[in-house]
C-alpha cells in the first residue's frame, strides 16, 4: 500500500481498506524478514538451485548467472541457503540475522 | 402532524423499515422478530418500498449479505433476536469493524439454554463489546424514534459503525400501544440519502475491502474504530436534538425521571422502566425521594454522564436483565459502578438481576429494590451486592 511510512491511526484509510488498484507491488513484504541470505560469490557454482527454489522469486539471474536478491521481496526464509550445496561443503549463501547484514556483499537493495 | 396509531413494536419498527426505504434488507425470521421481516416482506411484495429483499437461509447468511450489500454502498439492514443473534456472531464483528452502517433492530429474547422465546437482555448483552452502537428502547414508540434515529448516527461521517436498536421480546415487540407515526414524505427527508464511502460498485474508483490486516496496521484500524465509538456519543446527541425538531419527543444518552433531588434509584434498561416509572410515582406520593436513570445508549456507554447524574446520591441498585456469570454481577452493574468509581461521594451500589428468560417483573418487585435501597440508606449497611430478583429460594 502507498501509505506513507510515518503514518499514524488517523492518516490511514478506514478497516484497512485500500483505495488504489493494482498496489501489491508496492507492499514490500521484505519487512516481515528477520533473518538474511548474503551471497558469498568465491563458494558460489552458479546452479542456480537457489533461483529454482526461492518461492517469492527474489533471487535475480542474469546470463544464466547468479546476480542478487530482491530484498524488498525477500522474507528470510531461509530455503535458499538450505538448498545452496556450496563448493566444497562451504555454502554460496548464508543467512544472517537482518540488522547485522545491512550493507553485506550481494545486498542489492 | 403526526399519525395516532396503535402498533405493536414489530409493526411500529416494520413502518419505520418501511419509511427508511433501505436499498437491501436480507433476513431471517427468528421468535420474537419474525413479524418485522414478515410484515416488512409484504412491504416488498405490495411494491410499497423499493428495497431488494433477500430471503437467506441462516442468520449467518443474513449478517454476510447485509454486510455485502452495505459494502457495494447500499443502505443495508436486517433484523434478529438471540439466537439469531448468536448465529451472526462472526460477521456481527465484521459489519463493525469493515465501518458499515448497517441498523438492526434486535427483539430482545433468552439465549438458549434451556431454550426460551422470552424476553431478557442476554443476547444483545452478549453482543456489548462487538463494536456496534447499541440503543435500548422502553416501548413501541422509542423502538420506532430510536430506529429513525439510529440511520443518520450510523451513516454519519464521525462514526459510519452499524446499529442495534432494541426493544424487549413479546413485552413490547407484541403489545399494541399508542403511538404516533410521522409521514412517510417528511422521514425520507428527514433521513435523507445514504452517501456510502467507499462503494465497491463504484466501478470507476475500484477499492478493495476487508483485506487481511496483520500487525503492521491491525492496532491503527482498532483504534480508528475505537475513535469512531467515542465520536458516536456527540453525534447520538446532535441527532436526536434535529429529531425532536420533527417529531417533538426528545432523547439523551438516558432518561432521568424524579432523579435531581432522589436519595435512592435505579438503573434500568428497557420495558421495566415504564413498570419502574410507576413505583416511582407511587414513592413520591408517599413522600420517598425515589429516582429513576434509564440507559438508553448502552454503547458507547456514557460513563461519565451517568457518573454526573448519579454522583450524591445515597444508594443505587443497578437492573440487569442478563447475567454475566463471572461469579460478581451483570453486565450493567459493571459499567456502572466502573464509572462510579473515584467519584466523589459515591452511592453505595448494589446489582438486581431480574426478568430472565422472561420471567414477569411486577411493581411489587421493583419496591421491594427501593425498600432495600432505603434500608441501605437508613443502616448504612450492603447486606448483599447481588439479588436475583423474585428467584424461589
Amino acid at each position: 500500500m502507498s501509505v506513507p511510512k510515518d503514518a499514524g491511526w488517523k492518516d490511514v484509510p478506514k478497516a484497512g481498506r485500500i483505495l488504489e488498484p493494482g498496489c501489491a507491488a508496492k507492499y514490500e513484504t521484505g519487512g516481515w524478514r528477520t533473518y538474511r541470505p548474503v551471497h558469498v560469490p568465491e563458494n558460489c557454482i552458479n546452479c542456480l538451485l537457489c533461483w529454482v527454489y526461492c518461492p517469492d522469486m527474489s533471487i535475480q539471474v542474469e546470463n544464466g548467472r547468479f546476480k542478487g536478491i530482491d530484498y524488498r521481496y525477500c522474507k528470510g526464509c531461509g530455503v535458499c541457503a538450505q538448498v545452496c550445496p556450496g563448493k566444497r561443503g562451504n555454502k554460496a549463501l548464508m543467512m544472517l540475522l537482518d540488522e547485522e547484514a545491512q550493507g553485506a556483499e550481494g545486498d542489492t537493495k | 402532524m403526526s399519525i395516532r396509531v396503535a402498533k405493536t413494536g414489530n409493526e411500529a419498527v416494520a413502518e419505520g423499515m418501511r419509511q427508511i426505504n433501505p436499498d437491501v434488507v436480507a433476513a431471517y425470521p427468528i421468535t420474537p422478530q419474525t413479524e418485522i421481516v414478515q410484515i416488512f416482506s409484504s412491504f416488498v411484495a405490495n411494491g410499497k418500498v423499493d428495497t431488494e429483499f433477500v430471503t437467506v437461509e441462516s442468520e449467518h447468511s443474513a449478517m454476510s449479505a447485509t454486510v455485502g450489500a452495505s459494502s457495494a454502498g447500499a443502505r443495508a439492514m436486517t433484523a434478529t433476536s438471540a439466537n439469531g443473534l448468536a448465529l451472526m456472531w462472526e460477521i456481527v464483528y465484521i459489519a463493525a469493524s469493515m465501518r458499515l452502517p448497517i441498523v438492526m433492530p434486535v427483539v430482545n429474547r433468552a439465549l438458549s439454554g434451556p431454550i426460551n422465546i422470552h424476553c431478557d437482555h442476554s443476547d444483545t448483552m452478549g453482543a456489548r463489546d462487538a463494536g456496534w452502537v447499541q440503543i435500548f428502547s422502553e416501548n413501541a414508540q422509542e423502538a420506532y424514534d430510536n430506529l429513525l434515529q439510529a440511520v443518520r448516527i450510523a451513516e454519519d461521517k464521525n462514526v459510519l459503525l452499524p446499529v442495534m436498536v432494541t426493544m424487549d421480546g413479546f413485552i413490547i415487540s407484541h403489545a399494541m400501544e399508542v403511538m404516533h407515526l410521522l409521514e412517510d414524505e417528511k422521514v425520507r427527508k428527514w433521513v435523507g440519502e445514504y452517501v456510502p464511502e467507499n462503494p465497491l460498485l463504484d466501478v470507476d474508483n475500484p477499492v478493495t475491502v476487508g483485506p487481511l490486516d496483520l500487525y503492521d496496521w491491525n492496532m491503527e484500524h482498532k483504534r480508528q474504530q475505537a475513535e469512531a465509538m467515542i465520536q458516536a456519543k456527540p453525534v447520538i446527541l446532535e441527532v436526536a436534538k434535529d429529531y425532536a425538531k420533527l417529531s417533538g419527543r426528545e432523547y439523551g444518552l438516558f432518561e432521568e425521571y424524579m432523579l435531581d433531588d432522589a436519595e435512592i434509584a435505579i438503573v434500568v434498561l428497557g420495558s421495566t422502566a415504564g413498570t419502574a416509572k410507576e413505583v416511582v410515582k407511587a414513592l413520591r406520593a408517599d413522600g420517598v425521594k425515589a429516582g429513576l436513570l434509564k440507559v438508553r445508549v448502552f454503547r458507547p456507554f456514557p460513563a461519565r454522564e451517568i457518573a454526573a447524574a448519579l454522583g450524591g446520591k445515597k444508594a443505587i441498585a443497578v437492573m440487569d436483565r442478563s447475567d454475566s456469570f463471572n461469579a460478581v454481577s451483570g453486565p450493567v452493574f459493571a459499567e456502572v459502578r466502573s464509572a462510579m468509581y473515584g467519584v466523589e461521594n459515591a452511592p453505595k451500589i448494589v446489582d438486581y438481576i431480574y426478568g430472565i428468560g422472561g420471567r414477569d417483573v411486577t411493581m411489587d418487585h421493583i419496591k421491594s429494590v427501593y425498600d432495600d435501597l432505603a434500608k441501605i440508606v437508613k443502616t448504612g449497611q450492603v447486606e448483599r451486592a447481588l439479588t436475583y430478583l423474585g428467584i424461589r429460594e
